[in-house]
């Protein structure tokens, strides 16, 4: 089996800039196993966490050939923080909602809906307990799941940041929200 | 200065010194072309079709060095850019295309013409734009010739709403260069990786030198003499380095690859040491990767981080712009002399030089290579060449050596049919020279041909050759080697062409006989106010030699058989 690496890529907050990534994994025939984006401490960038199967050298490098990609770290080079998250919506009868809830209390995963025949856990932590926490939900009847995908940052007080340049370019225009 | 965005477009392709562009007018662009009535300073050139505006900028650009100007229309008139386009990305070469686009308030709607133009050209585009804002224009053109022309250069496309020609703002110019945070084009090797190299290159007994593209991108031509002669290593050029080197220098080993020398390849395959210089290892260079150049170290220097180790992994890789890493080595390197590599190599040049064609006599065929040969000659080697794809693609690049940087224009990458014409014509008004040659065949001759129109009516004194057999030749002779010999869809019934010359009034003439070749050309060579065409119909069933078949390892050359042996 291949390890899978992290990368972080830091990427400017403007109308198509996610379709320029995908574009650029399918036509390099890149592999990715799981891909994030969102908002950052600026509203200038945005931020996508990617997951490989192999060859992240080369995925960076290709990253960086895109415009809009200011910066690219392998985090997995790295002691490092990844969080993936799940709502998992479980089956449950008079029997079975208390071993939910003893799951629950050992995964520090919360319990974020009730009905008569069904809850929805709230789980968050790396992939690994996230994928144990579905194995043993599975027998009792998973209706429906879904994954944010994983997010990392690097540990300790380095950070991820480009140098100055909102400072010296224009004002940016405002005018029209990203489209990500 | 109260602009319309149509005003600023122009007022920005001044202030990058643009002087030329090709298009073609349609609704979306109309008020960037009624606005042109204001700036005559700019000469517009109207294409026939627009993939021929596009090849015309390339043509421009990979002759001058400067970046080539295409315009269209929104919907068809921006798809009919894409092939030139990509083209131009496969060869890393300078463009800027405008396209018109639907007003802003249309987008999405299947308007009247409207393609997302954007997302088509997403992979063949080094960046594009759609401005939404007139505010946002002057900077984004700023922006997009930057791109174009600096770190490996490529085509940038701008697409402009209707509505944003129309608006009405402050034009301001960002006189300052465009800082871009994510784009910051390496330069210069590190003190250790100028270590790692020459203790690779001290060690080295068969050295091969490998000159790309790079080394004219660059301006390295004499970095990499200076290296060579140093050295004495040898020099092997790829299709697109022909011209970065002078190609009749001592050292000079010609072209590699599929249809390359076979000393050039053969010394590839037996070398200690590759100095890759501005090329990516393409796979109609290497061929089978797998036994490519077993016993070599490779030094691969390449402005695109993106190229190391792509295709083959280097030893020494190094990321930086060609002639700024050779003047930090040059210094250090220790003179060489590397005897007995040369006379092995001298061997197999004798035995290609025994095999070649050029010394045939032809009796009452004509053969391309003659030609060709016959051109060189009657043009002193000083002309600009530019063809088409296909085998007489390979018969100039074998039998029409370079001297200077900027004077073979091809799609090589790419491989585009159709490239030619157009593309003599941007390169003949770039230089404004009369001594540009269009060597182009038959087959892709026909594919952009409407250009006649646009050569004739802007009166560009290009030279058209067409290598005439009658076939798509490249194709058929894969078909002779690898289809037995079953030729579908390969023959060609071609129209008159010295008719069809003469219908554009363009002087033309048709060669059948060696002896005619080089009197005509000076014939052609003398016509200096417009267009000129010869029609050389050449042997019918001629084969590119040397060949590597497609993924076969490039020691196993299909040669040419020495007549009567």
């Amino acid at each position: 089996m291949q390890t899978k690496q992290t990368l972080v890529a830091l990427v400017e907050n403007k109308p198509g800039v996610l379709n320029r990534v995908a574009s650029l994994f399918r036509r390099r025939n890149f592999n990715i196993d799981s891909l994030t984006v969102g908002r950052t401490e600026s509203p200038e960038r945005s931020r996508m966490t990617i997951v490989v199967d192999a060859g992240a050298d080369q995925v960076a490098k290709h990253l960086y050939k895109l415009v809009n990609v200011i910066q690219v770290e392998n985090v997995s080079t790295v002691p490092n923080v990844s969080r993936d998250l799940a709502l998992i919506k479980v089956h449950v009868d008079a029997d079975t909602r208390g071993q939910v809830i003893q799951l629950c209390d050992i995964f520090r995963a919360h319990i974020v809906d009730t009905s008569s025949r069904a809850m929805i856990v709230e789980v968050t932590g790396d992939e690994e307990k996230i994928n144990s926490m579905v194995e043993m939900l599975r027998p009792l009847g998973i209706l429906e799941m879904v994954r944010t995908g994983v997010v990392a940052m690097a540990r300790g007080d380095d950070v991820l940041a480009p140098s100055d340049y909102e400072a010296r370019r224009p004002a940016s225009n405002g005018h029209r929200a990203s489209v990500l | 200065m109260k602009l319309t965005g149509a005003e600023i477009i122009l007022e920005c392709l001044l202030r990058e010194g643009v002087e030329v562009m090709y298009g073609y007018p349609g609704g979306a662009i109309l008020p960037t072309y009624d606005a042109m009535t204001k700036y005559p300073q700019i000469r517009h050139v109207l294409v026939r079709h627009e993939q021929g505006a596009a090849h015309m900028a390339d043509g421009y650009a990979r002759a001058t060095g400067k970046v080539g100007v295409a315009i269209a229309t929104s919907g068809p008139g921006a798809t009919n850019l894409v092939t030139g386009i990509a083209t131009a990305m496969m060869d890393s070469s300078p463009i800027v295309c405008i396209t018109g686009q639907v007003p802003t308030a249309a987008i999405g709607t299947d308007a009247f013409q409207e393609t997302d133009v954007t997302g088509v050209t997403l992979p063949v585009t080094k960046h594009n734009y759609l401005v939404y804002d007139v505010e946002d224009l002057a900077y984004t053109i700023r922006e997009a010739f930057h791109i174009a022309r600096t770190g490996r250069p490529g085509p940038v496309l701008i697409d402009i709403p209707k509505d944003v020609q129309n608006a009405v703002t402050e034009f301001v110019y960002p006189e300052e260069e465009p800082v871009l945070p994510g784009y910051r084009p390496p330069q210069e090797a590190t003190e250790e990786q100028v270590r790692a190299a020459l203790e690779l290159i001290e060690r080295a007994e068969r050295p091969v030198i490998l000159a790309g593209h790079g080394v004219i991108m660059s301006g390295a031509s004499r970095e990499v003499l200076e290296y060579a002669e140093k050295t004495q290593t040898p020099i092997a050029l790829t299709l697109l380095g022909k011209g970065g080197v002078p190609e009749t220098h001592p050292l000079s080993l010609g072209m590699m690859g599929m249809h390359g020398t076979g000393h050039a390849n053969l010394a590839i395959q037996h070398a200690d040491l590759l100095l890759a210089f501005g090329m990516r290892f393409d796979d109609r260079v290497t061929g089978n990767l797998k036994t490519y150049a077993p016993h070599a170290k490779k030094i691969h220097i390449d402005i695109d981080p993106s190229e190391i180790h792509k295709n083959v992994r280097a030893d020494v890789p190094i990321v930086g712009d060609l002639r700024a890493v050779l003047r930090q080595l040059n210094p250090h390197v220790k003179p060489q002399e590397h005897r007995e590599w040369w006379a092995q190599i001298r061997d197999w040049m004798e035995d290609a030089d025994e095999r070649d064609i050029v010394h045939w006599d032809a009796g009452e065929r004509l053969f391309a290579a003659h030609v060709i040969r016959d051109m060189w000659q009657a043009t002193g080697g000083n002309a600009v060449i530019v063809t088409d794809v296909g085998q007489h693609q390979m018969w100039e690049a074998q039998y029409y050596p370079h001297e200077r940087p900027h004077t073979l224009i091809t799609s090589g990458g790419l491989g585009t049919m159709g490239f030619g014409l157009p593309a003599a014509i941007g390169a003949s008004m770039g230089l404004k020279s009369s001594n540009v040659w269009a060597i182009v065949g038959d087959g892709g001759f026909q594919m952009t041909m409407t250009e006649l129109g646009t050569a004739a009516q802007e009166r560009v004194p290009v030279k058209i050759c067409i290598i005439n057999n009658g076939y798509l030749g490249m194709v058929r002779q894969w078909q002779e080697f690898f289809y037995e010999e079953r030729y579908n869809a390969t023959p060609m019934h071609n129209p008159d062409f010295v008719k069809l010359a003469d219908a554009y009034g363009i002087p033309a003439r048709r060669v059948t006989r060696r002896q005619d070749v080089i009197p005509t050309i000076e014939w052609a060579a003398g016509i200096d106010d417009g267009p000129v065409l010869i029609d050389f119909v050449v042997e019918k069933h001629d084969i590119v030699y040397p060949m590597v078949p497609a993924g076969a390892d490039l020691h196993n050359m299909i040669r040419r058989p020495i007549e009567g042996k």
